[in-house]
């Protein structure tokens, strides 16, 4: 038997040399090139992979290379050059959104090619069926599904537009075609390689032995850094006065998973060791494992300056809740009590960096990639210009690619061996290292007068933040200002804590918090209506918020405030679902399965709360007439790519298809922020506009033609037509500057805030955006299993920049509460993997209906407002009371397992 | 390291009593290996086409089925099967995906050994026997028996599961229910397989199965006992199965439900089952 293994490679007879037992999807990328399949799991739980050999779908991680000898291999580049079914679902893919970060893609157009070869006309199950083995967590699936029902009778779509036009993403075509590089698609092969060795407890101390021996002992092991190594400050963190975590760990580790030490070698040999085979070793501590052991009152501080291991507190306080609950009518409690809830993006992180010209050059999926840049000056004492953060295509954020991951492994690797380096984080590795969703216990009263009307407000949480700071700071602030939700609830106080615990960092995740307080909030508020004798829905809409109302924090809106028309686009559906839910109750068609129609609400305030936080968007047209624009807003999935050029579009008066895009590149596009906190469309959005409005003032600024001059860039002029009248500017003519520009604009935004006093009156930002979403669930009373059937989501974006992405948005947003709400909870130890970490999968999503509703914010670009997290805040309550409207019982307690259902099944009452 | 992939059953055992580590479908190997380079010589056994494949035995040989050890979840749900082994095709459509079912064998769901092996009591209602092969000889023993508990079996290290054999089934019907907290992909929290015939509208052969809730996939014979004779207008009753009936196994407490669940939905999944596997019985009488 020999090392070379001979197949057909997308209809090319190849052959490979490959290790007995290598992964088929090892062989393909490491080997032939094939860097169109993607690696998300190594286990056959993520489905990212999926090849076809003869015909059939597998796994590729799950092949040994030599069972394809003698076969056919597709992979998703050759299909889609190839294969006319597969060039259509391209297109459909396109047209639908089907694609947000584009990893999950090749293996869903792969799965979808098998099925259309065999049945050209599928239905809903079972496209279901063939693509159930491929976990997307970007789009919700539906318009995946639809995309591939749609193949056999295309329609065409719009593909370009400015502000309100559907069009398909601008970097859609390389994310189906498996073109889109992620960050482990960079680095050539062959480069040094870097392993993490990581705490395997929870708190432990830790000795490192005689590196120099080991080193000697194992060629091709290039270097084994630890704390000693990192040349700057050893601590990194993403809030200024919270710079807690170590890079690498100094005597203590303070989480499982922790890094201590980085280990860099040629591939073969980093493959071959086994790192408890390195001198070091760990001894176990004893540490605190959740809220209440963390603050007991002999706890020891897990940071000697935070004791009671308390980080930080955030407070907002309203009139005297005491005293108005006191005077209410009718009153309402309850603990609620959320889990550990882990980003599972399908892409690990991953990245590659080398020293080009004395420079760092650091390549890495990222939401931040100036904050990369700044926080790496910092670890590597290098001035920030002498860094250069290029983001690759990022598979997957919602929050926890704005911190640091395998950067400072990287940058350390390649400034020291002055040799290229890459690092992708295995499955495991990166659910252990990376942040997560805070757990929280939340307890929250309200008080109501008979007429309905809220007259108080009482919620107090305590966030289990983990073992380091990261955005718990953010989370601590955040949820005071949103506990109330939309509405206006009279006297208010609202407290959260951010405690310390032997876990992972939690950190940003959709939401901040917010979710988490929206589900004690909006669980409550349908007791409250229930004891009143009012609709829930009625119920919200008396309260709701309206213009010119203040906010808890005191902020008065005179425009945009859009829940009540959310309600009220949600009414008839509310209305129509209940009915039928009665009906079919009442019918018992299905013994033992009861149906329930849930509702709740969510705002969410857009950008930083209360800080600075601008974008700068920059633009220019070159001699030769094109257009150029610098675009820094790290495209994650969302579409920030798309709707950033829509914007720069429409104010500047020149179609998309006219301009090149830039970026992100921290030593070509100017600073768009970081990409979180819903503020990309918003804030950059605002950036984007202002430098279009620029661009174009300048140019008609040269011929002196009027503001609605219609703008024809051509090949070396542009012509101005004003009101008949036509001008040519001949750019040749003009002066360039350094980069070659004839005419640029660099034009930068800042959300107006005001700080928060001590008691958190202020205006934490210049907009909210606004939700209402529904729920159809049916429970199985027997099993204690919930399933969801239909979704319907108002949400109020300002002005839809594009409608194909807001509904992208928010059926991404949907599926993540799904998850949330039934099955999804990260324990340390036991749930590093995507079978034990359960997250929604193509049979778990309903229907959703999303309603658009548009109340334009005076700030936003063209009255746009963010959407990004919004789409998940509701989710979660709305489906919780819709169980709880079918089986009559509140579950106090994140995720509704069948297991905790049933058990409060049994008891007839909450958990 | 060598990566053996031979056509021959004889050559196959040659490589395995030299000590090498079989390899089939790859869905259980490259999970448990993870990252780790093998220390030992592979032994591929897809490429063995005896070993592929379900057929019926002829008359001579007792008028059973033969399911080859490397035969693809995917081709036990698409084959053309009496109903019998309709709750086989009902676990094969649940081994994890598509993509699974595409490479994943009968042979490594056995002898992985996992207590949620879906494949595991769909074979115990049908009284499966293994049917084992070493260089010394082959030798057959009763799935049951060749159980021995969590990632146990009683498969010695030079030995290939060649195949199962499905004693003759003829008037038995199956069915199985599979309970997990997401669509597609997901770890059973409990699942059950039923097999029955009927006669004169009663349970004459009833045959009750239950995975997840012990080390090994159990049959539960006090029950099928209990029950035996009972009507099939009878099943709907929800308080059919009782506490004592499930006291052979031993659920435990873990991420996915606690113990005290597992054993409430396994009655249930029965009950469930039962009515299942009665109408398939009664609409192939």
């Amino acid at each position: 038997m020999t090392d070379m293994v001979a197949f057909n490679l997308n209809g090319r007879p190849v052959t490979v040399t490959a290790d007995p037992g290598e992964r088929l999807s090892h062989a393909l990328r490491e080997r032939l090139d094939g860097r169109d399949v993607k690696v998300g799991c190594d286990a056959g739980d993520c489905g990212a992979c999926t090849v076809l050999v003869d015909g059939k779908p597998i796994c590729a991680c799950l092949m040994p290379v030599h069972q394809a000898a003698g076969r056919l291999v597709e992979t998703v580049s050759g299909l889609a050059g190839g294969d006319p079914i597969a060039a259509g679902l391209c297109e459909s893919f396109q047209d639908f959104g089907a694609a947000q970060c584009g990893v999950c893609t090749p293996g869903m157009l792969v799965c979808a090619t098998a099925l259309l070869r065999e049945c050209p006309e599928p239905d809903e199950k079972a496209v279901m069926d063939a693509l159930g083995g491929v976990l997307c967590r970007c789009t919700g699936y539906r318009k995946i599904i639809a995309a591939v029902l749609a193949v056999r009778a295309p329609e065409e779509r719009l593909r370009e537009g400015g502000v309100g036009a559907a069009i398909r993403k601008t970097d859609g075509l390389a994310k189906v075609e498996g073109r889109e590089k992620f960050g482990d698609d960079i680095a050539p092969p062959g480069t040094l390689e870097i392993r993490v060795v990581r705490s395997p407890h929870a708190a432990a101390s830790f000795e490192i032995g005689d590196t120099t021996a080991f080193l000697a002992a194992h060629p091709g092991i290039v270097a084994v850094q630890t704390a000693a190594d990192v040349p700057g400050c050893n601590r990194f963190g993403v809030i200024p006065g919270f710079l807690d975590q170590p890079v690498f760990a100094e005597k203590l580790c303070r989480f499982r998973g922790e890094a201590v030490a980085s280990v860099i070698g040629e591939p073969p040999a980093l493959r071959a060791l086994d790192l408890d085979d390195l001198p070091i070793r760990f001894s176990r501590l004893p540490g605190v494992e959740d809220l209440a052991s963390a603050q007991a009152r002999d706890a020891t501080p897990l940071h000697a300056d935070r004791p009671g291991n308390l980080m930080c507190e955030g407070f907002v306080l309203q009139g005297d809740p005491k005293a108005a609950l006191r005077e209410a009518d009718v009153t309402v409690s309850g603990e609620f009590q959320t889990s550990f809830v882990e980003h599972a993006y399908i892409e690990p992180e991953a990245g590659f960096a080398q020293m080009v010209d004395g420079r760092l050059e650091l390549h890495a999926c990222t939401q931040a990639p100036a904050m990369d840049q700044e926080a790496l000056a910092g670890i590597l004492a290098m001035e920030p210009d002498r860094i250069r953060i290029v983001p690759t295509a990022v598979g997957g954020g919602f929050g926890a690619k704005l911190d640091l991951s395998v950067q400072p492994y990287l940058a350390l690797a390649a400034l020291a061996t002055g040799r290229p380096a890459r690092l992708a984080y295995t499955r495991s590795e990166s659910m252990k290292s990376t942040t997560k969703r805070h757990p929280a216990i939340m307890r929250l009263t309200i008080g109501a007068n008979a007429d309905g009307a809220i007259q108080a407000f009482d919620f107090k949480a305590e966030f289990n933040t983990g073992a380091y700071a990261s955005w718990g700071p953010t989370v601590a602030n955040r949820v005071p200002v949103h506990a109330s939700g939309p509405y206006r609830v009279g006297a208010y106080r609202a407290s959260a804590k951010a405690v310390h615990t032997n876990a992972p960092p939690s950190g940003a995740f959709r939401g901040f918090g917010v979710p988490q307080a929206a589900v004690a909030q909006e669980s409550l508020f349908d007791d409250l209506a229930e004891k009143l004798g009012l609709d829930p829905l009625e119920f919200r809409l008396k309260n709701a918020l309206e213009n010119g109302m203040p906010t808890v924090c005191g902020q008065v809106f005179e425009r945009g405030v859009g829940i009540g028309a959310c309600l009220r686009a949600l009414r008839p559906f509310w209305q129509r679902e209940r009915a039928a839910a009665k009906a079919v109750n009442a019918g018992g068609a299905t013994p033992g399965v009861r149906r329930g129609v849930g509702l709740a609400c969510g705002w969410y305030g857009c950008g930083n709360t209360s800080l600075p936080n601008p974008s700068t968007i920059k633009a220019g047209i070159l001699a030769d007439g094109s257009l150029v624009l610098h675009q820094g807003a790290v495209d994650i999935g969302q579409g920030s790519n798309t709707v950033i050029a829509q914007i720069f579009s429409e104010a500047l008066g020149v179609p998309i298809s006219r301009m090149r895009i830039l970026g992100a590149d921290t030593d070509i596009t100017p600073d768009a922020g970081k990409t979180s906190a819903s503020r990309q469309t918003f804030v950059s959005g605002n950036a984007a506009r202002l430098t279009g409005e620029a661009l174009r003032r300048d140019i008609l600024g040269k011929v002196n033609a009027a503001p609605d001059s219609v703008i024809d860039l051509r090949a070396g002029s542009i012509h101005v037509r004003d009101d008949g009248k036509s001008h040519r500017i001949d750019l040749a003519r003009l002066d360039a500057d350094r980069e070659g520009y004839v005419f640029r604009a660099a034009e930068t935004y800042d959300p107006p805030t005001r700080p928060l006093d001590e008691n958190g009156q202020g205006e934490p930002y210049a907009q909210f955006g606004y939700a209402a979403q529904l729920a159809v669930v049916e429970v199985d009373m027997a099993l204690g299993t919930t399933r969801v059937l239909r979704m319907v989501a108002a949400h109020d974006v300002g002005r839809a920049i594009n409608p194909l992405l807001v509904e992208g948005q928010i059926q991404g947003g949907i599926a993540q509460g799904l998850g949330m709400a039934l099955m999804e909870e990260y324990v340390p130890g036991k749930t590093e993997n995507l079978h034990d970490y359960l997250i929604p999968t193509i049979g778990d999503i309903p229907p959703i209906e999303t309603l658009i509703v548009e109340e334009p914010d005076p700030h936003g670009p063209y009255g746009a407002k963010g959407l990004g997290e919004h789409a998940l805040v509701p989710t979660a309550p709305a489906i919780l009371n819709a169980i709880r409207a079918a089986c009559g019982v509140r579950v106090t307690r994140l995720p509704v397992t069948p297991a905790r259902l049933k058990a409060a099944i049994d008891r007839g009452g909450a958990t | 390291m060598t990566y053996f992939a031979p056509n021959s059953l004889d050559d196959a055992l040659d490589v395995l009593a030299a000590g090498a580590q079989i390899v089939a479908g790859g869905t259980d190997h490259f999970p448990a290996a993870g990252q780790s380079v093998p220390d030992r010589d592979l032994l591929d056994i897809t490429r063995i086409e005896t070993l592929r494949g379900i057929w019926p035995e002829g008359k001579d040989q007792g008028g059973g089925w033969w399911i080859g050890g490397a035969t693809t979840w995917a081709e036990i749900r698409d084959a053309d099967l009496p109903p019998a082994f309709c709750g086989l095709q009902q676990a094969a459509r649940e081994v994890g995906a598509r993509q699974i079912q595409n490479a994943a064998t009968l042979g490594g769901n056995i002898c992985n050994a996992s207590p949620a092996a879906d494949g595991i009591p769909p074979l115990l209602v049908l009284d499966a026997e293994v049917h084992l092969a070493s260089v010394s000889g082959k030798r057959v023993i009763a799935l049951s028996q060749f159980l021995r508990g969590v990632r146990k079996t009683a498969r010695h290290k030079d030995e290939i599961l060649i195949g199962v054999r499905i004693p003759p089934a003829r008037g038995l019907a199956s069915a199985f229910e599979k309970l997990g907290a997401r669509q597609y992909l997901v770890i059973s929290i409990a699942m059950v397989a039923v097999a029955v015939r009927l006669k004169a509208g009663c349970l004459d052969d009833l045959r009750v199965a239950v995975g997840a809730c012990s080390p090994v996939a159990t049959r539960l014979g006090a029950l099928e006992q209990r029950l035996q004779g009972t009507p099939v207008s009878g099943l709907a009753d929800p308080a059919l199965v009782r506490p004592q009936d499930l006291s052979a196994l031993a659920a435990i407490d873990d991420v996915r439900a606690t113990a005290g669940y597992r054993l409430d939905a396994a009655a249930e999944l029965i009950r469930r089952a039962m009515t299942s596997a009665a109408g398939l019985a009664v609409r192939h009488d």
